[in-house]
């Protein structure tokens, strides 16, 4: 069944369409994937080849609610999830991504934009077990 | 330039982010829940981001050279083996667990509170692991 009172197509349809504006700009400029999984990963190895482009890409990122609100108060977030399985669902997305080659962005929204058949499988499988996990917790544990 | 570029980029990914829903895990949670009220307005935002990504990357194929002149450099690696596999398991796992995955994870640490920064250590813990042990190799 369809959750229309949280379905909120425009501004989602509209912020997609904003990552893929920052896509393009990363690759049509800097010739670079927009990753944020390989982008951080390479950061923290502290090689100083190619280190200020990514920091200022994470910088970016992290003040962008900063500047967001200067244009529109953010939208609420509802976080249920405990700090302990936080943690724990962190160390696993970081080893996954970093043995993955890629997250949602650089797989699911650069690589099925350049039509990479490595990334689709990527985006099938993430896809899949991201709805395994949730349909564990919220329908066989809960 | 280059470094404005990227600054831009990661502000603008940022606020896309923010502006989608993806950086509220419930709503996250909800798209992945499509045995229960599904909520699809994710799919949106992938729609979204590739149909821009589609000519983007389309015209990107076409040149060696970015606008800056920098390489263009688009992944080699084509191999669909058991290390894509296991990752995007593991990582799918972690995604559904909390509702994060690494870009909203980041846009949230200074304005979230303490559950992002905590996903954000983890996750920084897992790539500092896998570093060490590739290195071990």
């Amino acid at each position: 069944m369809i959750d229309w009172a949280h379905f909120t197509p425009g501004p989602s349809f509209a912020g997609g369409l904003l990552i893929g504006l920052a896509a393009a700009i990363l690759i049509l400029f800097n010739g670079r994937i927009a990753g944020v999984s390989g982008i951080l990963g390479e950061l923290l190895t502290f090689r100083r080849h190619e280190f200020l482009w990514r920091l200022l890409f994470i910088l970016g990122l992290i003040v962008s609610p900063f500047i967001y609100q200067l244009l529109a108060p953010l939208p609420e977030v509802q976080n249920s999830v405990g700090i302990l399985l936080l943690a724990v669902a962190g160390v696993l997305v970081g080893l996954g991504t970093s043995y993955g080659a890629g997250c949602t962005s650089g797989h699911g929204v650069c690589g099925l934009s350049r039509l990479s058949l490595r990334s689709l499988v990527a985006t099938i499988l993430f896809m899949l077990t991201g709805i395994a996990s949730v349909f564990v917790i919220r329908h066989l544990l809960a | 330039m280059k470094l404005f570029t990227a600054l831009l980029s990661g502000i603008i990914f940022g606020l896309g982010l923010v502006l989608s829903g993806m950086t509220n895990p419930a709503k996250v949670t909800g798209f992945l829940d499509i045995t229960g009220l599904w909520d699809p307005s994710l799919a949106l935002v992938m729609g979204g981001a590739i149909l821009v990504g589609l000519f983007a990357f389309g015209y990107a194929k076409t040149r060696d050279k970015s606008l800056l002149g920098k390489p263009i450099q688009l992944p080699s690696n084509t191999k669909i083996d058991r290390r894509l596999a296991l990752g995007a398991i593991t990582f799918g796992i972690g995604w559904g667990l909390a509702g994060y995955c690494p870009g909203p994870a980041v846009a949230s640490v200074l304005t979230g509170g303490i559950k992002p920064i905590v996903f954000t250590v983890g996750m920084i813990v897992g790539m500092a692991i896998f570093h060490g042990l590739e290195r071990k190799k």
